[in-house]
């Protein structure tokens, strides 16, 4: 009888993880002990600054903390750390700008709202879909009456919206503004009339050869120009024209990337079956073709959402619009890493989820699962 | 129900209805905004026209390099000085973001745990928070440096303060155009031993040190000439004078700034794509180029590397891409590049918002052409060939 023998201990377990993984050679090692030690230097550094000896409400006598002044650091550089507080004093513009403080909660039902509209589409499994789908179209529609005003709201102009707000209106009406177009362009460009794929891919051409910044720039100067007199667009709106171009561009390339994608049989089993061009891309082609394309949907989607950031040089004041606006501020002058890391902590927690949730989607495509995007 | 459709079932016919539709409604879209536009410019006194670039600017550019720039000079050169910052910064982030991206995603793929999770860290945290932020944060911790009396000092020839990063100026004396011109033809005959040494080894499986030899033609050669031409050479060192350093070579915060932010960033991602390449290239390979005795290094040089970049290069030019137009951003901070210089300040003294954004976009899309006309070709240097 063969004797069944165990493996030996130095390959299996904690320790056979360590050796293979951080001690397999010398050099290895080396380098393990080296990164080891840098970051015994760098975590407890950066968490007593970050957390252990840092501000959030009161500074270190008690008192609470309403101007930089008053921050431990600045009363005694020896101790005390980062300054919360500013981003405590100031969480309200952060969160909606300058928006009137009695119509917040209009805001926050518009919030509360995009969440319940993002979660049909995010989740394909989710019980009575079908229902919360209607909500998701008709959304935009109630979401612009309820920030804007009208149907008996109190009009808020824009120029009192920032903050998150105005991130998250740019970013979600960029995205759901530029799908649409999209998809129109990306057919444009493989149509197989010649003036038609002409015109939509010198259009997607152009507005991938330039930045984003000069189509800003374009729609803040230039725009107002084109339009007779009497029009007068809001300068959120011109915006959102620029940032809608520049992101339908991306987004037709994608689409026409999932579109390459679809096997020429299904164009022509579309078409034995007596099918017109719309009805063939709307009911066979397209909710194939959307489906392979939403990770890199997404993908371009985080790249906008980070690009939103950009109309703080048009003077829109965004989430980093708000931060660089609090630091002019003679209260809270110098407090700059403690504005740049929330801002980024919050761009970061967006982005990041965005990312993963990429992933989980590109993994659930590889499975072969229905992913219902549709 | 084909007799009520008459004309439009037929495909030909349906064709050309729609072209000329769409052209005339495109047409008309153009004419109207054409004659918008004109009324509007008469309306607010906007002048037109080209003639503008020939005026003097009235500003000074703090940071040319290239280019002596005075407030009398014309907005022609404000936007070739532009034009030359924006390349300034674009090559220079595309090479440090490259060499950053292929160390980075090497590391990544290191069978040391920690290495690899420190570059994925770095990775996630540098590719999700806006680029934007990340230059004004570079910016805001670069003027947050000493004063210059108190700059910190590097080897005693270097200087770095709030105002930027001095450093000796080199002056070329007349012979130095003679090394030049010695490192350019020993550039040219390397290129050419590599050619003639691959040939032979096709030939003959005789190997050449190409390497070695050229290192020894583009390095030693002209710097013996150099010192027989009594090294033409000297540096001007910066020297604090007053509140400020005089002489020497200056390198701007908005400048250092721009750079660290656009090479961190990029690298994130190209390192991202080197790692996907790297892993394209299948276990087999590796494990083949072991089995017939290649050592380590070559094995990554030989075999892997030039099948990966197959995979790599596509979206690397993506990447050069992106940081050119990404460059862009300099405005945020004051770094005198195309759009901040011409289609900032310039557009705003003359108020010719038109032609100056048509310029600005236009010199963006020629610059993005021709990287994708380099890069193409390069990449078709790379695919496999049948031989």
């Amino acid at each position: 009888m063969n004797e069944v023998r165990k493996p030996p201990v130095a390959t299996t377990g904690i320790i056979g993880w360590l050796r293979i993984n951080l001690f397999f050679n010398w050099t290895n090692s080396l380098i393990t002990l080296f990164v080891i030690y840098c970051l015994y230097q760098f975590i407890p550094w950066i968490l007593d600054w970050t957390i252990f000896s840092a501000d959030f409400k009161y500074n270190y006598l008690g008192e609470q903390i309403t101007n930089q002044e008053m921050c431990s650091r600045n009363l005694d550089p020896e101790n005390g750390g980062a300054c919360w507080a500013v981003i405590y004093v100031r969480f309200y513009q952060f969160i909606y700008g300058f928006y009137p403080k009695v119509e917040v909660w209009r805001v926050n039902v518009a919030y509360v709202m995009l969440a319940l509209a993002l979660l049909p589409l995010l989740y394909a499994k989710l019980p009575y879909r079908k229902y919360f789908l209607y909500f998701t179209y008709i959304f935009p529609v109630i979401a612009y009456f309820l920030l804007n005003g009208g149907l008996g709201f109190t009009e808020v102009s824009t120029n009192k919206w920032g903050g998150l707000l105005v991130t998250l209106v740019l970013g979600c009406t960029g995205i759901a503004l530029a799908f649409p177009i999209g998809i129109m362009l990306a057919l444009g460009r493989r149509s197989k009339l010649p003036v038609i794929s002409m015109m939509c891919t010198l259009f997607i051409e152009f507005i991938r050869g330039v930045p984003l910044i000069t189509l800003l720039f374009f729609g803040m100067v230039m725009l107002p120009l084109f339009l007779p007199e009497g029009i007068d667009m809001d300068g959120l709106v011109r915006v959102l024209v620029a940032v809608t171009l520049f992101q339908s561009a991306y987004m037709a390339e994608v689409i026409r990337g999932g579109l390459q994608a679809i096997p020429p049989g299904q164009y022509e089993a579309a078409k034995s079956l007596g099918m017109s061009y719309w009805r063939m891309n709307l009911l066979i082609i397209l909710p194939q073709a959307i489906r392979i394309s939403i990770p890199p949907i997404v993908n371009t989607s985080i790249g906008l959402f980070k690009d939103t950031t950009l109309v703080i040089i048009v003077g829109i004041l965004d989430l980093l619009g708000i931060g660089r606006g609090t630091l002019a501020d003679t209260n809270w002058l110098g407090l700059s890493y403690e504005i740049y890391f929330f801002v980024s902590l919050v761009f970061f927690i967006f982005t990041f989820g965005m990312s993963r949730y990429s992933l989980y989607l590109e993994k659930k495509l590889k499975t072969g699962i229905n992913m219902g995007a549709d | 129900m084909r007799s009520n459709l008459g004309l439009f079932s037929d495909e030909k016919f349906r064709s050309i209805f729609f072209q000329t539709l769409v052209v005339g409604l495109f047409a008309l879209g153009l004419f109207f905004v054409i004659s918008t536009t004109s009324y509007n410019l008469e309306k607010r006194n906007i002048a037109t026209g080209w003639s503008f670039l020939q005026n003097p600017a009235g500003f000074d550019i703090s940071f040319s390099p290239f280019l002596e720039f005075k407030s009398t000079d014309t907005h022609l050169k404000v936007y070739f000085v532009g034009v030359l910052n924006t390349l300034l910064v674009s090559v220079t982030g595309c090479i440090a973001a490259t060499i950053l991206g292929f160390i980075l995603g090497i590391i990544r793929l290191s069978s040391n745990w920690l290495l690899s999770r420190l570059v994925y860290i770095y990775v996630e945290f540098s590719r999700n928070v806006p680029l934007l932020l990340q230059i004004i944060l570079w910016y805001s911790i670069l003027i947050q440096l000493p004063r210059v009396k108190q700059s910190l000092q590097i080897l005693d020839v270097f200087y770095i303060s709030n105002r930027g990063l001095y450093s000796p100026r080199p002056i070329f004396e007349s012979g130095f155009s003679y090394v030049s011109i010695a490192i350019v033809l020993a550039l040219i005959s390397s290129f050419l031993i590599n050619r003639w040494a691959k040939k032979r080894q096709d030939k003959t499986g005789q190997q050449f040190p190409v390497f070695s030899s050229s290192i020894g033609l583009i390095f030693i050669f002209p710097l013996i000439l150099f010192f027989i031409l009594g090294s033409p050479l000297s540096f001007e060192h910066p020297e604090l004078k007053g509140f400020n350093f005089k002489g020497g070579l200056v390198i701007r915060p908005e400048f250092i700034a721009m750079f660290l932010a656009l090479s961190i960033y990029t690298a994130a991602f190209i390192s991202e794509i080197v790692r996907a390449g790297i892993m394209s290239v299948s276990k087999g390979q590796r494990e083949a180029s072991a089995a017939i005795g290649l050592k380590q290094t070559w094995i990554m040089r030989l075999i892997i590397i030039p099948q990966a970049l197959r995979v790599i290069v596509p979206p690397l030019t993506s990447q050069y891409l992106n940081l050119t137009k990404n460059s862009s951003l300099g405005i945020a901070v004051g770094y005198a590049d195309l759009v901040h210089g011409f289609g900032g300040i310039s557009l705003n003294q003359t108020g010719q918002a038109i032609e100056c954004m048509a310029i600005v976009m236009a010199t963006y899309l020629s610059i993005s052409l021709t990287i994708s006309f380099f890069m193409n070709i390069y990449n078709r240097s790379i695919q496999f060939k049948e031989k």
